[in-house]
């Protein structure tokens, strides 16, 4: 297991290290410069902004730097949002993306899990008809289309949740529903396919012939089988939703990660698309491997073997 | 006169299908005694499934009984509700499937699977449960039962995993145990072994059982009596020596021509195919394949002729009209067998 999870650890660090390397020399040949007036500004003055952020300097060398740097937890300096620290930078502003990220997740992938067993379990019924339509429409419309439906409807017409803006648990309200809709549908298509599957597998009907009630089935024997290929969409959908998502959050007026990442892209500002890039990275790369883990988890037919110690 | 805990009379079932009204069952009725292996025996299709899922009320949502009746000692099972059905499934009536590997779920322990029924009829906690299924483990012959009983199926081989599933069947000892085919996916070594732990736990545990199986071979050894069915019918029941020795329809002697015997050179096939029952004929359902029909077997279905106490068939060979044929050598040879057999017994 230790051996499996070392040789697990090190192909991360290699993946984020390419990451890195790829980002780097793509982000450079990006048109444009971070100086936002450049036209007023003389050749002196950007030569010495040049100088002062390192960026006269050969790319490589620049790479370089900027890869020693992140060996020691330094990301650079941002160069639009007021020469703060982008470590510090992402570290004010991923709680707010994370949270609600979190949130959408839950919300989603409970619900989906409890609406797809609920049309497997009533397949080729209105029940399961109705459950498809929902989830095909909760699949096909935008996020920022229904966000502004529910800021419409629920927050001005009904004024139940503020419209916009980030305080307390209210305020994440409207946002993480507008979010955790993809996931909810995503989720109820996967788990209704997989366990129209698992209730016609043989180990239901022995259970059926064990005198077991239908919902003790499901819940027992169905749903846990039913899980496994769900697993494999969730982590990387979490990593997604949790890094942020540009579009509600703007519309949402949350001072998220996403926002910032849209902004610091249009900019040029080098070191906050490296640090955004390098998080989302190392959370995909992370999540991969709970991935793994939580698999063995709920299939114990792929549990790591604790022989290899 | 050994108690009679099931009497089927009369079952009728149909599916209800794209294609038509599938007359699955036709008519078919059967009884079990305390105590007995009653082999119901036919090729794929001949509604030996069906009938046995009806007795659990485990039917297909397409299927629906048109008629007859299940008494389960002196309830009918076909009138009981999903919820009355419950507290007899596993609990009363048991079954065995036909293929282990993937009759145990994969993503739970087996000490739980055989627990659970325990715990649904006999509202045991879980620790005594458990205590239960490691008993019943070491009764099927799993060695180490007290390590095992925390694994998962797929750590266990073909034969082990069916030991499993006559646990989980067993555990709550139902008075009627329901296999089928609980060897057909085994190699033969391992088959012969669970009949044989089959036997000796209806024994210990004064289980009925009804053995549904398309290998006559299985048959020998384990029934008392045998029920031939045919096209949703039951075309022939007797004892199993009745069955095998001294067979009246002609479609048990092309069963029994077809099975390998030690004297026997050459196996032979029943030529052609069972008939489609969207549309089943109304005379005798083998007419098409039988070497031996007549004229009638085609208008009219035969009805039970007596041949002795226990021994019904339904062919017309046997009204006192019908011409004398000549069943097939290997028949004849049985029939000897079976004189043997009765003077031996008269002695």
């Amino acid at each position: 297991m230790r051996k499996y999870l070392l040789k697990r650890v090190f192909y991360m660090i290699l993946t984020l290290f390419l990451v890195a390397t790829i980002t780097f020399f793509l982000m450079k040949l990006m048109p444009g410069t971070p100086y936002s007036n450049q036209q007023k500004m003389t050749a002196q003055q950007i030569q010495i902004m040049n100088e002062q952020y390192g960026l006269n300097k050969p790319m490589w060398v620049q790479y370089l730097i900027y890869l020693g740097g992140m060996l020691h937890g330094d990301l650079g300096v941002s160069f639009q949002f007021s020469n703060q620290p982008v470590s510090y930078l992402i570290a004010s502003r991923i709680g707010a993306s994370a949270q609600l990220g979190i949130q959408a997740m839950i919300f989603g992938v409970v619900l989906g899990i409890i609406i797809g067993s609920v049309a497997a379990v009533n397949r080729n019924t209105w029940v399961d008809t109705l459950c498809t339509v929902l989830s095909i429409i909760g699949k096909s419309v935008p996020n920022f289309v229904l966000a502004v439906l529910l800021q419409f409807y629920i927050a001005l017409k009904l004024g139940w949740f503020p419209i916009a803006d980030w305080g307390g648990f209210s305020y994440t309200v409207l946002p993480t529903i507008a979010l955790g809709v993809g996931p909810l549908a995503e989720t109820a298509r996967f788990i209704r396919t997989g366990m129209v599957d698992v209730l016609n597998s043989d180990y239901i009907e022995l259970a059926k012939a064990k005198g077991l009630t239908r919902y003790g089935i499901v819940w027992h024997h169905a749903l846990r089988n039913s899980l496994i290929p769900l697993v494999t969409l969730i982590g990387p959908y979490t990593v997604t939703l949790m890094t942020g998502s540009m579009v509600i959050e703007n519309i949402f007026s949350i001072p998220g990660i996403g926002e910032q990442f849209v902004k610091s892209i249009l900019t040029n500002d080098y070191p906050t698309i490296m640090g955004v890039t390098m998080l989302f990275s190392a959370g995909l790369v992370a999540v991969i491997l709970i991935t793994d883990v939580i698999y063995g988890i709920i299939d114990p037919r792929i549990r790591l073997s604790g022989s290899g110690d | 006169m050994a108690e009679r805990i099931l009497d089927v009379k009369n079952l009728k079932i149909d599916f209800h299908t794209y294609a038509g009204e599938v007359k699955a069952i036709r008519d078919v009725s059967f009884h079990l005694d305390k105590g007995e292996t009653l082999a119901i025996v036919g090729e794929s299709g001949s509604g030996k499934s069906v009938t046995t899922k009806s007795l659990m009320g485990l039917l297909a949502n397409n299927a629906e009984v048109t008629g007859g009746s299940i008494m389960f000692h002196d309830q009918d099972i076909l009138k009981k509700s999903e919820k009355e059905m419950q507290n007899i499934r596993g609990k009363d009536i048991a079954m065995i499937f036909q293929d282990p590997m993937t009759s145990l779920d994969p993503t739970m322990r087996i000490g739980q699977q055989i627990a659970e029924p325990l715990i649904k009829h006999k509202h045991v906690d879980k620790k005594k449960a458990w205590a239960q299924a490691l008993e019943l483990m070491k009764l099927v012959g799993i060695t180490d039962a007290e390590e095992r009983i925390k694994n998962y199926p797929h750590q266990f081989s073909g034969g082990q995993r069916q030991r499993i599933v006559i646990a989980i069947a067993l555990v709550c000892y139902p008075e009627i145990l329901i296999a089928d085919e609980p060897t057909t996916a085994l190699d033969v070594t391992i088959q012969a072994q669970i009949l044989e732990l089959m036997k000796e736990l209806q024994e210990k545990i004064e289980t009925s059982i009804i053995f549904i199986t398309h290998d006559l071979g299985v048959v020998a050894g384990m029934a008392d009596r045998v029920a031939v069915m045919y096209a949703g019918q039951i075309v022939e029941y007797g004892t199993v020596d009745e069955i095998f020795f001294n067979p009246q329809h002609p479609y048990t002697w092309g069963l029994l021509n077809s099975m390998p015997t030690l004297s026997s050179t050459k196996l032979e096939a029943i030529p052609g195919t069972p008939p489609d029952l969207l549309d089943p004929p109304k005379g005798d359902p083998f007419v098409a394949r039988n070497p031996y029909a007549m004229k009638i077997d085609a208008e009219q279905r035969p009805p039970f002729f007596k041949v002795s106490e226990t021994h019904y068939a339904a062919t017309w060979l046997l009204h006192p009209d019908a011409p004398k044929v000549t069943p097939p050598d290997e028949i004849i040879r049985r029939r000897q067998t079976f004189k043997d057999i009765m003077a031996h017994r008269a002695i």
